[in-house]
């Protein structure tokens, strides 16, 4: 059985994903799901001003995992109706390749927008994984927020986009 | 004690290890583990302000104790996605 989550080396399929939660979703008897919103990165050839050649994502891989669990308990939280897997990739990836997939399933379709926006804005906060950019003329580690799950105010921040 | 110091990103790149085993001395908390890694690479006082910490794989906190066998993992800004 798929995982709701997963920290992966191997190339995502978000076609994949959603079957998988469809099946999971279907087995548990949960209420009608009218709608699902899929959310792919990808790795992008462009940043701020340099051509990327490619990426070399790095996780901590236990506390990355528990993170992406605790991102779908926050959304259930909040949206009890919707389900969601997140699963992101690491290692080597190329320019377009999936970096992240993430499904939700909800009844309709606000909450499945909602819960798929609030999860990628959390991971962007919480999650410890790294991206290193190798680009032409040099590579640089990025260097976005300091993790902090007990930090209300990016919890608040990361609802507010996702509520936008 | 002996304690297990994970680093990753570009603190793994300025001690040059994903992974080493310090001597810790007894009561000694989360933050003093830092401090002596700090004096030993002084590059990485440049994060002093913006890393996050975990103990055995659970975000923690500086002022943590750490036991004898714990894992603890030094964490620079996340950039997933």
């Amino acid at each position: 059985m798929t995982p709701a989550t997963a920290i992966t080396t191997a190339p995502l399929d978000v076609a994949a994903l959603t079957r998988a939660l469809g099946e999971a979703t279907a087995s548990s008897g949960l209420p009608g799901i009218g709608a699902v919103a899929t959310f792919i990165g990808l790795v992008r050839d462009t940043n701020l001003g340099r051509r990327v050649q490619h990426l070399e994502y790095e996780a901590y891989e236990p506390l990355a995992r528990r993170g992406l669990d605790l991102i779908v308990e926050e959304a259930r939280e909040h949206w009890p109706a919707v389900r969601m897997m997140i699963h992101h990739r690491i290692g080597r990836m190329e320019i377009g390749e999936t970096s992240v997939a993430i499904v939700a399933a909800s009844p309709h379709r606000a909450d499945a927008f909602a819960a798929a926006r609030y999860a990628i804005e959390r991971i962007k906060q919480i999650v410890p994984i790294w991206k290193h950019e190798y680009f032409e003329g040099g590579d640089v580690w990025i260097e976005g927020a300091t993790a902090d799950p007990d930090n209300i105010e990016a919890r608040e921040k990361a609802m507010r986009i996702a509520c936008a | 004690m002996r304690v297990t110091v994970r680093l990753f990103a570009r603190l793994r790149d300025i001690t040059g290890a994903g992974e080493l085993m310090r001597d810790a001395p007894a009561g000694a908390n989360v933050g003093a583990v830092w401090s002596s890694l700090v004096s030993e690479f002084p590059e990485l006082s440049a994060y002093e302000k913006s890393i996050s910490c975990a103990v055995n794989a659970d975000y923690s906190r500086f002022t943590a104790a750490v036991a004898d066998g714990d894992e603890i993992a030094f964490l620079p800004p996340v950039s997933g996605g």
